[in-house]
C-alpha cells in the first residue's frame, strides 16, 4: 500500500494498483547482479518494438494501400512529406535491428539456459513471439509493393500449395485472388498494422510476466532465490530499478550509435536491408533475377531450399522452427550455463551459432553460387541443414553425457 | 550495497544531467513526427496559384476557374451594372466592408475588385458552402423581384449582387470571400497577392 | 573488322573496360562510377542532358520539379525557361506525354520510368550500359549493348558518342616499362568508334558521367542531407553518452 494516502498517488492507488506493480516489477524486482553484454537484448527488443509500431502508425498516415498506388506512395512518403523519408527509414532499419536484437537475445538464452525449468513457459511465449514476428515481417516487405514484395509473396504464399489435398484452395484463399494481387496487399496491410501488432504486444506482456514470476536466470545459472537476506531479498540481486534501468541506458545509447550509423549512411545496407529489386514497382509478368528474402529469413530459406522435393522442403522448414519450441525438453543438462557444461556443449554451441550465421547468409544468395570461393552453396547448404537438425536431434543424449563442471552456490563476477 | 550521503548530491546532479540531454534528445526525435503533419509538398503544389486569362470575357460573361480546390468565379460587369452597386447599399447586410477578413485591402471598396469591370470571387456560399448561381440579367426573378444582378444559393436562398455582397433576408452572413489576386498583363493570377495591380 | 593501331590506341583506353563484357550475362565487368552528389555543376549538366535526351521517352514520376531546382541550385524561373519543355508549373511531378500502349508498340516494352532506376541498376551499371551501345543491324534500331543484351532502347546519343561497333583490334595489354610503349594484343568482342561523333572520348565519357549523377541524385535526393544529420545525431549520442555512462558507474558503487 502507499504510504502517501492524502496525495493524488494514494487516491490513484486505491483505485489502481499503480505504486504496487511498479515496485513488484521495477523498483523491488529483484535481478541478478552478474548480469553481461548479453543481457542487453531483451530490452532493446522492446525499444525496437516501441520504435516499430510509432514509425509504422506514422507512416500508416500517407501510406496508400492499394495495388495502384502502394509504390508511389512510398516515394511521396520519401520525397514529399516532410522528415518522410527518416521516418521510413527508422521503420526499414528498425526491422533488421529488432531481428539482430531477437536473435542475440535468443543466443543468450542457449548460452545461459534461460529456457531451462521453471522457465519453459517464458521460452515457449518468446518463440510464439519470433514466430508472429516474421509473419509480421514478411508481411511488411509485401506493403511497399516492389519487385522483390510480390515476387517473395509469390514463393512464399505458393509454399501452401504443397500441401496435399487442401494446397491450391488455401494458396487462393490467403492470396484472396488466383495471384497475387491488391487483394493479397490489403488484407496483409491490415494484418501487420493492426491485427499481428496486437498480439505480440500481448505475448510480450505474457512474456514478461511469465519472466517476473520466477525471476531472471543469469549468466552462471545460479538460483539466487536460494540464498536470501534476513529481509527475504537474494543475496545476489538488485533492484531493477534503479541499477538495470540506469545500467540498460547505456547499453540503449551504444545500440543507438551504431543504429544511427547503419540508418544514416547505409539505409539500404547494401542490398540486405532494402533490396535492390524492390525500387522498382511489381510487375507480375517479369521475375526477378535472383529472388531473395530479407536477410534475417535466411536460414530458413535455406533449408527449405535445401530439400529438393517441395512439400518436403516445407515440412523441414518448418520442423527447423517447431524444434526450437521444444529445446526445454532437449536439453537434459543438470546444469543450466554453458560456463560450466561439458565438453560437447562448449564445442557445438558456439559451432551451430556459426552454422546459423552460415545458414543465414546462404539464404541471401543464389542456390548455384560459391562459398568463400571453395564449396558449392549447394553443398553447404546441405551439410548446414543436417548439423541443425543432428545438433537439436541428439542433444538429450549428448546434455546428459557430458560431464559438467561444478556450479558455483553464488554468482561470480557481476561489477 | 552501501548509500552514503556523500554519494547523494552527486547522484541528483549525474540524474539531472542524464535527464536534461536525454529530454534534448527526445525533442529532436519528437520533430520529424511532429512536422510530418505539416502539408506536404504534394498539397503545397496544389495549392499553388493558378493562372486564368481573362481577356476573352465578354461583358456580363463568367467564367470558372479553381483555386485550392475551390471554384473562382470570374465575371464582366457592364457600365450599368456597375453603376447599380451603390444604390443597392440600404438592402446590404454589408455594404461598406466591414468584415474586413472577407476580401484583401485592394477589394476593400465598392466594386470589391482591383479592376471596376472585373470581380473575382470565391463561388462558395458563406452560409454552408454551397456554390451559388450567376444571374447576369437586371430583372425580377423568383427569388428576388427587384433584382439586379448578381449572385443566387439554390441551398437556402441566399442572394450576393455583382459585387458578392450579401443581401438582407439571405441565411448567409457574410460577403463573398475575394481571394488574394493580382494580374500580369491579360493574365489573372489567383493565390498571388503582388503590389502592382 | 582490323583497325590501325595508332587511330585505336588514344580511343580505346575507354573501351577497354569493355573487354570482358564481350560473354555477356551477369558477370560482366563494370565501369567504376565516381558518384559525387555535391558536385552540383556536373548534377545541373546531368539535369539538362537528362531534360534533353531522355525525358521524351522517359519520366520521372516520382521526381518534382520544384524539388530539383532547390537541390541543384537552379532559380526556380530559369528551370522553367530551359527544362521544363512543357506547360508544367514548377510544383508539379515530373510526367512527360508518351503513352505507354504507344511507347510499348515503338519500343517493344515501355520505356520504364527512371526515377529509382539508379537504386535498382546501381551507378556503375548505368555508367557501363550508356557507354556500351554498339552497332548491330539485326535489332530494330540498329544497335545492341554489351551491358544489356537485346536492349529494346535505341541509342539516344549516338551523334554525341558517335559509331561504337565491336568487333577484332589491338588492345593494349601490357605497359614495357623499359620502352615506354604499349604493349598490344589482338582481342575478339572489343567496343571501338569506328566514326567520331560530336564529342570525344573523354568528354562523352564526361557527359555520361554527369547524367549518371544526376540520375543517382533523383533516385534518393535526401542522401546528402541524410549523411549531414548523421554526424550531427552521432555528435550528440556521443555527447549523451558521457552522463548515461557517469550515471551508471555511479550506482553500480553500491554494488559488492
Amino acid at each position: 500500500m502507499s504510504k502517501q494516502q492524502n496525495t493524488l498517488m494514494g487516491w490513484i492507488d486505491d483505485r489502481l494498483p499503480v505504486t504496487q506493480t511498479y515496485e513488484k516489477h521495477m523498483s523491488k524486482y529483484y535481478a541478478p547482479k552478474n548480469f553481461n553484454f548479453w543481457y542487453f537484448f531483451g530490452v532493446i527488443s522492446m525499444l525496437m518494438l516501441v520504435n516499430q509500431i510509432l514509425t509504422g502508425i506514422w507512416l500508416t498516415m500517407n501510406f496508400t494501400p492499394s495495388a495502384e498506388a502502394a509504390f508511389a506512395s512510398v516515394e511521396y512518403i520519401m520525397r514529399d512529406v516532410e522528415w518522410g523519408w527518416l521516418i521510413r527509414y527508422m521503420h526499414s532499419t528498425g526491422a533488421t535491428f529488432f531481428f539482430i536484437a531477437v536473435y542475440l537475445h535468443m543466443m543468450r538464452a542457449l548460452l545461459y539456459g534461460s529456457y531451462q525449468k521453471p522457465r519453459e513457459l517464458i521460452w515457449i511465449f518468446g518463440m510464439l513471439i519470433y514466430l508472429l514476428l516474421m509473419a509480421e515481417a514478411f508481411m511488411g516487405y509485401v506493403l511497399p509493393w516492389g519487385q522483390m514484395s510480390y515476387w517473395g509473396a509469390q514463393v512464399i504464399i505458393s509454399l501452401f500449395g504443397a500441401i496435399p489435398v487442401i494446397g491450391e484452395d488455401l494458396t487462393t484463399w490467403i492470396r484472396g485472388d488466383f495471384l497475387i494481387s491488391g487483394a493479397t496487399l490489403n488484407r496483409f496491410f491490415a494484418l501487420h498494422v493492426i491485427a499481428l501488432p496486437l498480439v505480440i504486444v500481448a505475448l510480450v506482456v505474457l512474456h514478461l510476466l511469465a519472466l517476473h514470476e520466477v525471476g531472471s536466470n543469469n549468466p552462471d545459472g545460479v538460483d539466487i532465490k536460494k540464498h536470501k537476506d534476513e529481509n527475504g531479498k537474494p543475496l545476489d540481486g538488485i533492484p531493477f530499478h534503479p541499477y538495470y534501468t540506469v545500467h540498460d541506458m547505456v547499453g540503449i545509447v551504444v545500440f543507438l550509435m551504431v543504429f544511427c550509423t547503419v540508418m544514416f549512411f547505409f539505409p539500404e545496407g547494401n542490398g540486405f536491408m532494402l533490396e535492390y529489386p524492390n525500387f522498382e514497382p511489381a510487375n507480375g509478368l517479369k521475375t526477378p533475377e535472383h529472388i531473395a528474402p530479407v536477410w534475417y529469413f535466411g536460414a530458413f530459406y535455406t533449408i527449405l531450399r535445401a530439400v529438393p522435393d517441395k512439400l518436403l522442403g516445407v515440412i523441414a522448414m518448418g520442423a527447423a522452427i517447431a524444434i526450437l519450441f521444444v529445446l526445454p525438453w532437449l536439453d537434459k543438462s543438470p546444469v543450466r550455463s554453458w560456463r560450466y557444461k561439458g565438453m560437447f556443449s562448449k564445442i557445438l554451441l558456439p559451432v551451430f551459432g556459426i552454422v546459423f550465421l552460415i545458414l543465414t547468409w546462404l539464404g541471401t544468395q543464389p542456390a548455384s553460387g560459391m562459398f568463400l570461393g571453395l564449396f558449392s552453396n549447394g553443398t553447404v547448404a546441405v551439410v548446414s541443414t543436417i548439423f541443425y537438425f543432428v545438433f537439436f536431434l541428439t542433444m538429450p543424449i549428448w546434455t546428459r553425457m557430458e560431464k559438467t563442471k561444478p556450479v558455483p552456490e553464488r554468482v561470480t563476477g557481476g561489477h | 550495497m552501501s548509500q552514503d550521503g556523500v554519494n547523494k548530491s552527486r547522484r541528483t546532479l549525474l540524474v539531472g544531467a542524464t535527464a536534461a540531454v536525454g529530454a534534448v534528445g527526445a525533442g529532436f526525435v519528437a520533430v520529424p513526427f511532429v512536422k510530418s503533419w505539416n502539408p506536404s509538398e504534394k498539397a503545397k503544389a496544389a495549392g499553388a496559384p493558378a493562372k486564368v486569362d481573362v481577356s476573352k470575357i465578354e461583358p456580363g460573361a463568367m467564367i470558372t476557374a479553381e483555386w485550392r480546390g475551390k471554384p473562382v468565379y470570374i465575371a464582366r460587369r457592364t457600365e450599368e451594372t456597375l453603376a447599380i452597386l451603390p444604390s443597392l447599399n440600404s438592402r446590404l447586410k454589408d455594404p461598406e466592408n466591414g468584415n474586413k477578413a472577407q476580401q484583401p485591402a485592394y477589394a476593400d471598396n465598392v466594386n470589391r475588385s482591383r479592376k471596376a469591370d472585373l470581380i473575382v470571387v470565391e463561388g462558395v456560399c458563406t452560409h454552408l458552402g454551397c456554390a451559388p448561381k450567376y444571374f447576369a440579367e437586371v430583372k425580377p426573378e423568383p427569388f428576388d423581384a427587384e433584382w439586379k444582378g448578381g449572385f443566387y444559393c439554390p441551398c437556402h436562398g441566399s442572394r450576393f449582387d455583382l459585387s458578392g455582397r450579401v443581401f438582407n433576408g439571405s441565411p448567409a452572413a457574410d460577403n463573398l470571400v475575394v481571394p488574394p489576386y493580382s494580374f500580369d498583363g491579360d493574365t489573372l493570377i489567383i493565390g498571388v497577392d503582388e503590389e502592382n495591380a | 573488322m582490323k583497325i590501325g593501331m595508332t587511330k585505336l590506341f588514344g580511343l580505346l583506353a575507354a573501351c577497354v573496360p569493355a573487354l570482358a563484357a564481350a560473354a555477356g550475362g551477369s558477370n560482366i565487368h563494370l565501369d567504376e562510377h565516381k558518384t559525387d552528389l555535391h558536385d552540383k555543376a556536373s548534377l545541373q549538366r546531368g539535369a539538362q542532358t537528362y531534360m534533353n535526351y531522355c525525358m521524351g521517352c522517359h519520366s520521372l514520376e516520382h521526381s518534382r520539379y520544384n524539388r530539383v531546382a532547390k537541390d541543384l541550385d537552379i532559380p526556380e524561373k530559369l528551370m522553367l525557361e530551359n527544362l521544363v519543355f512543357s506547360d508544367q508549373k514548377i510544383g508539379e511531378l515530373m510526367t512527360n506525354a508518351m503513352r505507354p500502349e504507344d511507347g510499348k508498340t515503338w519500343f517493344g516494352a515501355t520505356p520504364p520510368d527512371l526515377t529509382l532506376v539508379a537504386r535498382v541498376r546501381r551507378p556503375d551499371w548505368l555508367y557501363t550500359y550508356l557507354r556500351s551501345f554498339y552497332e548491330d543491324p539485326s535489332r530494330p534500331w540498329g544497335v545492341n549493348n554489351v551491358v544489356f543484351k537485346d536492349v529494346g532502347m535505341p541509342h539516344v546519343l549516338a551523334d554525341l558518342q558517335g559509331r561504337q561497333v565491336k568487333g577484332t583490334a589491338q588492345v593494349a595489354v601490357a605497359y614495357d616499362t623499359l620502352t615506354g610503349q604499349e604493349i598490344t594484343e589482338e582481342k575478339d568482342g572489343v567496343l571501338y568508334i569506328a566514326e567520331e561523333g560530336t564529342l570525344s572520348a573523354a568528354e562523352y565519357d564526361r557527359l555520361v558521367f554527369d547524367l549518371v549523377n544526376f540520375l543517382t541524385y533523383v533516385a534518393e535526393p535526401i542522401a546528402v542531407e541524410r549523411e549531414r544529420l548523421g554526424w550531427w545525431v552521432l555528435l550528440f549520442l556521443a555527447i549523451f553518452f558521457v552522463p548515461v555512462y557517469m550515471l551508471n558507474k555511479e550506482f553500480w558503487r553500491d554494488v559488492k
